[in-house]
């Protein structure tokens, strides 16, 4: 792109404003998107990204403002009409149907396809997408059968043959593999190439630095700050600009005095040749002959794509579900084994604390207060649980100090959980956990979707839990925040721990090979 | 009328709320029933009869009445039972429809000890109760461990089981338990004295029966409020995923709540026999319907354990009401059912009122929805539609 060439810009947003009871969403925001551009959009939660993306997309109505799409003003009531304009949106969760193929989620797409036989008259048009872009997908393959990554390249699919020439990806390679994000970013390279436009909504920023033509950075709601590519885009800067203070902090280097502690520490986790069988499938287990060791102090990442057995190890760590062969020790006992078998109960007992990766669904009850939730995997034990009683007032008062203790925003204690922001859920779900000094920490995927600010503080407290000698298994997705926090690494693909190495010596390349399943 | 909502929509708009306070409930309940009750004055009108008489003659009959209050109280005691017992399986997401199946079994729990034990004769009445609530238990506990080891749908099961039961008493009185009298009707022997249950004076109301049931609906208001079996039933309730991570082990809590709701229905089993019939008869005239219409007390209580009692309470009223129509009236048998269907249908269909109201519109905004091309707006409102989050919605 040549600036000194001026552009008639694609997208053009002037005074954008959103208010909501209590919240001002959009407070005047003006962007300028133009045509072979990347233009990424950057901001924690809660800073305004998604709102203003469903204004682009007709989602959602604008209190004030103006829009204008290639010269022309632009009026939005619904998706639809973005879409007949060439506006594409891919959500950050997606809209498909499980059941179907993919041809047949296509079509669903094309109001003007056949009533018999919709698929037909598609596949050409899919096929030369498709190679276009350097898109390949099974359109008879079923959407539950693809991989994340896949069901994204559906939604792109759908959006390039609805004919977009502007394209808003919302937060897309939150589920990717790191080699999946490569091959996104070439196809969306690929795209501005031709001279159509991409808004990439995204808090990462590696991947902002990387990819992006233009930046304009959203704080609660206003934007502070815009930079593009031709100056030079630095990481600290856009963080700063972002967040609002510096954020080197916490995540810092740990140095390797640490190592030398953690090596004298007992082993508070052990893990001996366990196999967990994947259900009514031929392929074999879904978790094979694992075995790991995890230092009291210690923080051991495990790396690896998803579906590699880690949602089957968490599972066995915390008592979700046992093992089907093999032991699982903790402090050198084994919680509840065999016919005594407690479940997650007998874990909690033990000390096992789980940060789950369904925060909403799983870590709380969304109709339930605060200060119930906090009492969540407790409430069966002293100080809540009298005999076959529950003492509500020491839920109650434990439940303030939590709320002081962990900074939790709420309108009270008795607040639902589900009126709660992702972040201060994710507290609540860490100040529940970790609030009992547990001997083991399992946290799956925990800063996944939050802002700069609850990412930090969350890994904060994750460090925190190993200062007290607590052992802490760390699944993540996100090689950057496995390599910074870890102190060892472990990589589970098909099932199996393929290699462990120390956090410090881990190369991205080696591990990345890893988790593909090549051998070291 | 089309035109009017649509006015409407352009001046108010639809406002979720985080939490419905006690008060709005109720007032929606109640207009609920007031809706119902409007519609029955006009069937009065249909089949000519005056609706002012006919509503007081149900009042007197029913409330005023010495007598007749009995009969409405009388009605309420096995509603009362099999209804709280279904609420507490409702919180925890049990769909039981099986308690008119389960009263059934309580009677032939009941009935087996008094025709068939030699007891001393002040035990053969807890001993009747005891039976008829390990009988409703058992009853109700083979479809939770269906669906606790297999998953099978419960509503099915539970409804099944209902005519499992009904055929069952049905054979046991022509059959092995058939009188020796009986020769149109069938029925079982009359209990001996020792067996029935003492009533209220002259009534028809069996008091233990009903002071089993107030208890009943005390401990289990203190359950579901102060115990641990009571967090866990409602975390499992809103949440089966979280409830697993919480260690709450589903199965055993839903046997343990299933057995309890199905236990008080066949209590409700024992007071019809021991209490009203004084032997095992008909299935259709032991429980005129009390486990179905049960449903619907748990329904309006909407949760809340000691608001059980005026929903039993309220149809009882409905079916002491539904003898006064047809004894009094002469208006068809079937009204009673077509009062509590409807009933159903309004609480049901007036659920999401709780949830949120209309709110009105600032006259700019009003103006802005109204508009056919709004100049000021870039975009039109969403009128009516519930505001998204500012984050949320992906």
């Amino acid at each position: 792109m040549n600036p000194a060439e001026p552009l008639q810009p694609r997208l053009s947003l002037r005074g954008i404003e959103k208010r909501y009871p209590g919240v001002r969403a959009l407070a005047g925001v003006d962007l300028d998107v133009l045509p072979g551009q990347v233009h990424a959009v950057l901001g924690e939660n809660g800073a305004g990204k998604s709102t203003l993306m469903h204004v682009v997309y007709g989602l959602v109505a604008p209190d004030e403002g103006s829009m204008t799409w290639e010269g022309q003003p632009l009026r939005l009531r619904s998706p639809r009409e973005a879409i007949a304009r060439g506006i594409g949106l891919v959500a950050q969760h997606f809209h498909l149907v499980e059941r179907h193929t993919v041809a047949e989620n296509l079509a669903l797409g094309f109001p003007d396809a056949p009533f018999w036989r919709p698929t037909r008259s598609l596949l050409p048009r899919l096929r030369a997408a498709a190679e276009r872009y350097g898109l390949a997908l099974d359109p008879r393959a079923l959407v539950r059968d693809l991989s994340p990554g896949e069901r994204q390249r559906v939604e792109i699919v759908k959006a390039l043959m609805q004919g977009a020439r502007l394209l808003v990806l919302d937060e897309p390679t939150s589920v990717l593999t790191p080699a999946e994000v490569d091959a996104l970013f070439a196809v969306l390279r690929r795209f501005v190439a031709e001279g159509s436009s991409v808004v990439f909504v995204s808090h990462k920023l590696a991947e902002v630095e990387v990819l992006a033509d233009a930046v304009t950075v959203l704080r609660r709601g206003a934007v502070v700050g815009r930079r593009s590519a031709a100056e030079g885009l630095d990481r600290r800067d856009l963080a700063r600009l972002m967040v609002g203070r510096d954020l080197a902090a916490a995540v810092a280097d740990r140095g390797r005095a640490r190592a030398e502690a953690i090596a004298a520490g007992p082993v508070r986790l052990r893990l001996r040749d366990v196999r967990v069988d994947a259900p009514g499938r031929a392929q074999g287990p879904a978790l094979n002959v694992a075995s790991l060791e995890v230092r009291g102090g210690e923080i051991v990442g495990i790396a690896g794509v998803a579906g590699n057995g880690q949602s089957e190890l968490v599972a066995v760590v915390a008592g979700l579900r046992a093992p089907n062969a093999g032991t699982v020790e903790v402090d050198g006992r084994e919680p509840g084994s065999g016919r005594r078998r407690r479940g997650a109960r007998g874990q909690v007992d033990a000390g096992v604390a789980l940060v789950p990766e369904d925060r909403t669904k799983v870590g709380v009850v969304g109709d339930l207060s605060v200060a119930r939730n906090l009492a969540l995997r407790h409430a069966h034990r002293r100080p809540f649980a009298r005999g076959m009683w529950i003492d509500w007032q020491a839920v109650g008062r434990h439940s303030q100090s939590a709320v002081e203790a962990y900074d939790i925003a709420t309108p009270s204690t008795g607040t639902p959980a589900r009126l709660l922001s992702g972040g201060n859920v994710q507290k609540v779900i860490l100040a529940r956990e970790l609030d009992r000094d547990p001997g083991v920490v399992v946290a799956v995927h925990p800063t996944y979707g939050l802002d700069v600010a609850a990412t930090s503080q969350t890994h904060e407290r994750l460090l925190a839990a190993a200062g007290r000698g607590a052992a802490v298994l760390l699944v993540s997705e996100d090689l950057d925040e496995v390599l910074s926090l870890s102190d060892r690494v472990a990589v589970l693909a098909g099932g199996r721990v393929v290699a462990t190495m120390a956090a410090a010596d881990a190369d991205p390349e080696a591990l990345g090979l890893a988790m593909a399943g090549v051998a070291a | 009328m089309i035109a009017g909502l649509r006015r409407r929509r352009a001046l108010h708009r639809w406002e979720p709320r985080a939490d419905a306070p006690a008060w709005r409930v109720m007032l929606v309940t109640l207009g609920a029933v007031a809706v119902a009750a409007l519609v029955v004055t006009w069937v009065f009108v249909a089949y000519g009869v005056a609706p002012g008489e006919a509503w007081a003659t149900i009042v007197r009959r029913t409330l005023l009445e010495p007598r007749g209050l009995s009969e409405t109280v009388r009605k309420a005691i096995p509603l009362l039972l099999a209804g709280i017992g279904l609420l507490l399986a409702f919180r925890a997401r049990f769909w039981n429809i099986g308690a008119e199946g389960q009263i059934l079994a309580g009677a032939i729990g009941a009935t087996a000890v008094a025709l068939f034990t030699e007891l001393p004769a002040p035990l053969v009445v807890p001993a009747m109760f005891l039976a008829g609530m390990l009988a409703g238990a058992a009853w109700g506990a083979v479809p939770a461990l269906l669906k606790a080891r297999m998953g099978v749908n419960e509503i099915i099961t539970t409804l099944m089981f209902n005519y499992i039961a009904l055929y069952l008493v049905r054979w046991l009185i022509n059959g092995p338990w058939k009188a020796r009298s009986a020769t149109g009707f069938s029925y079982s022997e009359r209990f001996p004295a020792e067996a029935v249950l003492p009533t209220l004076g002259s009534t028809r109301l069996h008091w233990p029966t009903l002071a089993i049931a107030l208890v009943l609906v005390a401990v289990v208001a203190l359950l579901l409020a102060r115990s641990r079996f009571g967090f866990e039933v409602e975390v499992l309730g809103r949440s089966p995923e979280a409830a697993r991570y919480a260690g709450i082990d589903a199965g055993r809590v839903t046997l343990l709540l299933a057995a309890l709701a199905a236990g008080a229905a066949g209590l409700a089993g024992v007071g019809e026999v021991a209490g009203i019939h004084r032997r095992l008869v008909e299935p259709t005239q032991l429980s005129l319907g009390y486990g179905y219409a049960a449903i619907l007390v748990a329904l309006l209580a909407r949760g809340k354990a000691l608001a059980v009692v005026p929903a039993a309470l309220f149809l009882g009223f409905v079916f002491a009401a539904g003898d006064v129509m047809r004894v009094s009236l002469r208006l068809p048998s079937q009204l009673p059912d077509v009062v509590t269907g409807l009933v159903l249908l309004l609480v049901v269909a007036s659920e999401p009122l709780t949830r949120g109201r209309w709110v009105r519109r600032d006259p700019a905004e009003a103006a802005a929805a109204t508009a056919v091309a709004p100049a000021a707006s870039p975009v039109a409102t969403h009128a009516g539609e519930p505001a998204p989050s500012p984050e949320g919605g992906g």
